[in-house]
């Protein structure tokens, strides 16, 4: 293709291409290029809750067809599923099982008036249906509480029902595992006004369609019956957001990569906590699902708690 | 001329943005993503972080591929400029960063690549890969260099690691990549492979340790450093080229002898019995069957 001319001009002109000061060179060439810890600015594509065929939903900072995500989202959690519960302690450094003790624990404190009737939404692993059926039993003496856990994913389902093999809640009553969608929960399987108490922990920011999952949890929930979510929020506190949000896009996607072998679910992660809405909004959408909140405050007495000043947060109601 | 130059290298570039399959488990929908977003800048804090996080858990765990190939982009530094600069003195080093071929079962005829007679290199290749079991496919996609030029070149060192194999006839246990990283080492100078060959041996018993320092490794770093610089070698051009010769242009003399897990006589008894299929029905494709 070149003559022997043509090799050494193209030689020389590569040299010189090479001597160009690599980040101009690279930002040339490689628009695609993300700083690990600078995400780009979230798009704001349309939240959409009727099923257009052209309707986009976020996934992350990603703009995916709305049909797609919960696909995505089940991809996700097959594939952290056997490393979840150590990715979990790696990248809290064990804080999460204080948060789920204090939830459990203090917050719900199940088997207080009696047995509960319990369903455990995106329950996968099973760690609040355990700390919920240890508490009633250890406190109230209470071996009628019972939880359903619910989980789109299958593959985390199972890692609940080995963890519970080792427990002596196996082949009880007080324990059911089943395959279903929070937006969409089977009328014959979960019929109308049936549970005490409905909890979803670190789950309804996977979900698609957040207020569809508020609208089964009251369809399902008798009436009086309680609504209460653990999730992730938004840290109020500048300084300290600062250095949250350094750790989580800095490290975790990272550790993700280390201890995983899978850095884009743990991208997905940081940046799906990011896009969900923040305390305030989220106590209001409650609210106009027609469940009974605190002031639209934080705190005792408010739609919301903070814990470690907002980095998780529980939002309760009840179902009027 | 260097407009022209650039335009060529960036459709070369995005035509040849490989679909490598990773070694996790990642759904296909959200690899796809991640591979096609390009790669990512790290600062100083999080290359530290990684250099650290992947040397433990090579150490811990040296069948974690991904992870030395994570310690390898992280700790290139310097001497991958170093390197690319050694492909562009020799010609064909020259022809290989122009056309950025890439090594997977999609680019490389392996079929092809059988039928070639015995003793070319070619054959050798694919007769090692069938003997060991291993596949090409499984080498990651490079992501923590963002310079495009030196990530293709590490992905070549990443891709051209079997062919040292074939070419050294060393299997693929423990003991042999050690001898292979200290002719990485001796012959291309990448840190990773350095790090490799000083903690690697740890893994290994007293007496495996001494035969590799004794026999092992006084021949690697003979052999690696005066042997031609691999990397500017063109390999995809050579499958023909009978293999003694090749090793004789490239100064390679052969290792001492170690012991393999599976027999020669199972490749020559595959290669025997899809002669025998294809002779029994002339014009049928036969897809690989190892």
């Amino acid at each position: 293709m070149h003559s022997k001319a043509g090799h050494a001009i193209s030689f020389a002109s590569r040299r010189a291409l090479c001597k160009t000061p690599s980040l101009s060179y690279s930002t040339r060439l490689l628009p695609f290029t993300r700083g690990n810890h600078t995400q780009p600015q979230p798009q704001q594509p349309p939240q959409s809750t009727n099923s257009r065929s052209d309707s986009t939903t976020h996934f992350g900072f990603r703009t995916v067809p709305t049909e797609e995500k919960e696909s995505l989202v089940k991809g996700v959690f097959s594939s952290v599923a056997s490393s979840y519960d150590v990715m979990n302690d790696a990248m809290s450094f064990g804080v999460h099982r204080l948060w789920k003790d204090e939830y459990v624990g203090t917050i719900l404190n199940p088997g207080r008036r009696g047995p509960v009737k319990c369903i455990d939404v995106a329950g996968g692993t099973g760690d609040i249906a355990l700390r919920i059926l240890d508490h009633a039993r250890e406190k109230y003496a209470d071996r009628d509480t019972s939880v359903c856990v619910v989980d789109l994913n299958p593959d985390m389902l199972r890692e609940g029902e080995t963890r519970f093999k080792k427990t002596m809640y196996h082949n009880t009553s007080q324990v059911s595992f089943r395959v279903a969608n929070a937006q969409e929960l089977p009328p014959n399987e979960f019929p109308d006004n049936t549970f005490d108490l409905y909890t979803i922990a670190f789950g309804i920011r996977n979900c698609t369609d957040v207020p569809a999952v508020l609208r089964e949890a009251r369809r399902v929930l008798k009436p009086g019956g309680t609504f209460a979510c653990l999730e992730f929020g938004k840290v109020g506190n500048p300084l300290f957001a600062q250095v949250y949000e350094s750790y989580s896009f800095s490290i975790i996607p990272l550790m993700g990569h280390i201890l995983a072998g899978d850095r884009a679910s743990y991208q997905y992660l940081v940046e799906s906590i990011r896009r969900f809405p923040s305390q305030p909004d989220f106590a209001r959408m409650i609210s106009e699902a027609g469940f009974a909140t605190g002031e639209m405050r934080e705190g005792k007495g408010g739609a919301w708690r903070d814990m470690w000043g907002g980095i998780a947060s529980v939002h309760m109601g009840v179902k009027m | 001329m260097a407009a022209v130059l650039r335009r060529a290298t960036v459709s070369v570039l995005r035509r040849s943005t490989p679909h490598v399959r990773c070694i996790s488990s990642t759904p296909s929908l959200l690899r796809d993503a991640s591979q096609n977003d390009g790669p990512i800048a790290l600062n100083w804090f999080e290359n530290a972080f990684l250099v650290g996080g992947s040397a433990i858990a090579s150490i811990l765990d040296p069948r974690r591929a991904d992870m030395i190939a994570v310690l390898g982009e992280t700790t290139a530094g310097p001497a991958l400029p170093r390197l690319r600069d050694r492909m562009l003195e020799s010609p064909e080093g020259r022809r290989v960063l122009r056309d950025r071929p890439l090594i997977n079962t999609q680019t490389v005829d392996m079929e092809k690549l059988r039928t070639l007679p015995e003793g070319t290199f070619g054959h050798t290749y694919v007769t090692w890969l069938d003997r060991c079991g291993v596949t090409p496919d499984t080498r990651d996609r490079v992501m923590y260099i963002t310079d495009p030029e030196l990530a293709y070149v590490m992905q070549r060192y990443r891709e051209c690691h079997d062919f040292y194999h074939a070419i050294c006839g060393l299997p693929v246990d423990v003991f042999s990549e050690l001898a292979i990283k200290y002719f990485e080492f001796a012959n291309m100078g990448l840190p990773v492979s350095a790090l490799s060959a000083a903690f690697g041996p740890l893994r290994l018993t007293a007496k495996k340790r001494e035969r590799l320092f004794k026999e092992f490794v006084p021949w690697a770093l003979r052999c690696g450093s005066s042997s031609k610089s691999l990397i500017t070698v063109y390999w995809e051009e050579r499958w023909e080229t009978n293999t003694e010769e090749l090793k004789k242009e490239l100064g390679i003399w052969d290792p001492p002898p170690v012991r393999w897990s599976k027999l020669l006589t199972e490749a020559a008894r595959e290669a025997a019995r899809r002669a025998q299929r294809e002779a029994a029905a002339p014009g049928s494709t036969s897809g690989p069957s190892v």
